[in-house]
């Protein structure tokens, strides 16, 4: 470990208060703010607070309808997380090894990330049309009768499929990117000890791009449970009605829209902890088998 | 260095527009498109007409938010003069004691008399104190009635029809013509609120709500009620009722393009649809069910009204006062009126309207009012009910649900009555 020395021992601390004061605004006095509203029923104009302990937790854990919305963000994160993550290596392995035009193909395949997700989700949405979405005609030809905004699982599947594909490309830069750090001649030297190039990817390659792959794990897992929000937001066209929505944005249409500002910050308190939780555990077991150089 | 500087012109030139002495107010809203235009063009007359005060409209963008940030802003002591709030969010603010000084004080505090029988049945009680006092000054008024589309009808032979009886005759007859005989577009505004209002039914307890907020509970599963969503569904399976989803635009549309025969919409939808609907149409009164007693009363008012917000200065709510006035006002209410499709609020500015022979030109413009000024009954007030929002996303999955085929109507009726007494009950603590 390096050492750097400074003459104050207060330089350092000057150095980084800009970021701290961002943070300290942003997210710890917000944080604090909702953990204390989510112990009050409070009048939406601020004339009086109530004082009601847990309750706001236990009304929002122990509602049938929060559990289902649980149950499909989880669903949802899985799904969306290793869907972008493995069709983003795919394809990643599969241009990295084109030789002819792959900065075409590279650059075909990144620029999807520079629409922003409730761009993402319009188009999503005209495509999952019930009128007039080319995609719905598609599943028609199957005879498959989809039906986005009025069938749970059709709109689950729609908004699955944009959130993914929105996601895709992000992962491909990152994982292009360690696939060529991987030095040319440990490439060699398994392409000499192996022909299959399916081995060779599951005991070489991967094992090398182990730390993007988990960098990308995490940040998709925190894009699938409130990136999406634009996405869903979207596709639901303002009414989410009795399709799917996730746990981010029961939060935005209890508090924002309904108005319960106890309600709602408990139930953010309760994703706080969950990605609190969730960060933890994906440190302690998995980042241990991840080799850095 | 530019940036500032080109700012500060702009402040100036702005503010050379009104009057330097003026008294300046501000008025959030929910609106947009050609609606967000009208308002515009709303205060410009205003302004145009007086000097003492001016008034800036401020689009915040959906209703929802308009109020979110109005609410905020209050929070924070940095509230507009002017907020309008939508109906579904009027029991958030008038139990919020003391956010919002009442519209009819503000008024006669001004000097000015207000005349509540100046205003047209449908529209005197949903933003009014349980005594009949004005809170919210109703602004943007609409009434669900039903779309007709007059190629079907000749096609199939048949005529509108008044009551659902009478649909239930008709249904067939268009269906075999080639056409999906019905759609509608808010399933909790258009067959719920004023599905009890039309039939003269209690929606909650205590006086649906008005007179207290204290163990206000919702009566889904009126037989009534659950009689409807069950024709309905079972509508929806012969292929006489299409459902779309519980978008507004999705349903409207099969009406637009003359897919559907009858769409039950907004009075509001009239000026809109007069540029998008391909065939021609005319509208008809919300049909109701003969076989209920006492039904065919009257529907109140859905849209929005305008609320003074309190803690402001004594010159600018004078100023307040005059805008009130001034929309009230014939002129303005009959321009507001044939510019958006929303009804004429006040007796005085109907018949202006209407001895001006506009609705005999356009019959389909006069069906909102007519429908709000039939005789009302106990029930056919509107109603008074916290978080309801809220309540009319639980209603809107559950009938979604229901039309799914993943639930009964009288297990979704069920939950929605479960689900919304609790949110009665929280609201009535956070009101405590």
């Amino acid at each position: 470990m390096k050492r750097v020395q400074f003459s104050s021992v207060y330089l350092p601390y000057l150095f980084i208060a800009p970021q701290m004061a961002i943070i300290f605004v942003f997210f710890y006095w917000p944080s604090v703010q909702a953990i204390q509203s989510s112990f009050y029923l409070e009048d939406p104009f601020g004339f009086g607070a109530t004082f009601v302990g847990l309750s706001n937790y236990s009304d929002a854990l122990g509602s049938v309808q929060y559990q289902a919305i649980a149950r499909f963000t989880v669903v949802f994160t899985v799904l969306v997380t290793f869907l972008s993550l493995g069709i983003g290596m795919l394809l990643a392995v599969k241009a990295d090894a084109v030789l002819k035009g792959s900065s075409t193909y590279k650059t075909l395949l990144i620029w999807v990330y520079a629409i922003a997700p409730p761009v993402a989700g319009l188009m999503g949405m005209m495509f999952f049309d019930q009128h007039i979405g080319p995609l719905v005609k598609f599943a028609a030809l199957f005879g498959w009768d989809m039906k986005v905004g009025l069938n749970y699982n059709d709109t689950a599947i729609a908004m699955i499929i944009v959130s993914v594909w929105k996601q895709i490309p992000y992962n491909f830069i990152f994982i292009l990117s360690g696939l060529q750090s991987i030095p040319v001649s440990v490439r060699e030297a398994a392409a000499i000890d192996c022909r299959s190039g399916f081995r060779r990817f599951w005991t070489m390659t991967l094992p090398l791009l182990a730390p993007t792959a988990f960098f990308l794990l995490i940040i998709n897992m925190t894009y699938a449970l409130f990136d999406t929000f634009g996405v869903i937001d979207v596709m639901v066209k303002d009414k989410a009605a009795n399709n799917p929505i996730t746990l981010v944005y029961k939060v935005y249409m209890d508090g924002f829209r309904g108005n319960d500002l106890g309600g709602s910050s408990a139930q953010s308190v309760i994703l706080m902890i969950v990605v609190f939780v969730l960060t933890i555990f994906q440190f302690r077991f998995i980042e241990r088998r991840v080799h850095y150089n | 260095m530019f940036k500032p500087l080109s700012l500060a012109g702009f402040a100036l030139a702005i503010s050379a527009t009104t009057s330097m002495a003026a008294t300046n107010i501000t008025w959030w809203h929910g609106m947009a498109g050609r609606n967000g235009e009208v308002i515009n063009e709303v205060a410009q007359k205003f302004n145009a007409a007086q000097s003492t005060c001016a008034i800036t409209p401020v689009s915040k963008g959906t209703y929802e938010e308009a109020l979110a940030s109005g609410i905020a802003a209050f929070r924070s002591g940095e509230q507009p003069n002017i907020l309008q709030v939508f109906d579904a969010g009027a029991a958030t603010i008038i139990n919020a004691p003391g956010a919002v000084i009442p519209a009819e004080d503000l008024i006669t505090q001004a000097g000015y008399t207000f005349d509540r029988e100046a205003f047209i049945e449908g529209v005197r009680y949903f933003y009014a104190a349980p005594d009949g006092k004005f809170v919210g000054m109703p602004f943007n008024s609409s009434a669900p009635i039903m779309y007709v589309n007059t190629e079907a009808l000749e096609k199939a032979g048949v005529e509108a029809p008044k009551t659902w009886e009478e649909f239930e005759a008709v249904a067939p007859k268009l269906k075999e013509a080639g056409y999906l005989p019905l759609v509608q577009s808010q399933l909790t505004w258009q067959f719920t609120e004023n599905f009890f209002s039309r039939h003269n039914i209690q929606f909650a307890t205590n006086n649906n709500g008005y007179d207290s907020v204290v163990d206000t509970e919702i009566n889904m599963t009126d037989p009534n009620l659950i009689m409807m969503f069950t024709k309905l569904k079972a509508w929806a399976d012969e292929g006489y009722f299409g459902y779309y989803g519980a978008g507004w635009n999705d349903n409207q549309k099969l009406f637009e393009e003359g897919k559907a025969a009858f769409w039950i919409g907004s009075s509001g939808s009239f000026g809109g649809l007069q540029k998008t609907a391909q065939k021609p149409f005319s509208a008809t009164f919300l049909p109701y069910w003969n076989s209920i007693e006492g039904a065919g009363t009257n529907t109140f008012i859905g849209g929005a009204a305008l609320f003074a917000m309190s803690g402001k200065p004594e010159a600018e709510n004078k100023c307040t006062a005059d805008f009130f006035q001034f929309l009230t006002s014939p002129e303005i209410q009959k321009f507001y009126h044939q510019a958006t499709g929303y009804v004429a609020i006040t007796k005085a500015a109907y018949e202006l309207a209407k001895s001006e022979g506009y609705y005999k030109e356009k019959p389909a413009a006069e069906v909102g009012i007519q429908q709000l000024m039939l005789k009302s009954g106990d029930w056919s007030k509107g109603y008074r009910l916290g978080f309801y929002p809220q309540i009319r996303e639980i209603m809107e999955r559950e009938y979604g649900r229901i039309f799914a085929g993943e639930t009964s109507v009288e297990d979704a009726m069920k939950t929605i009555e479960t689900e919304a007494n609790e949110l009665l009950a929280r609201f009535a603590k956070t009101a405590g």
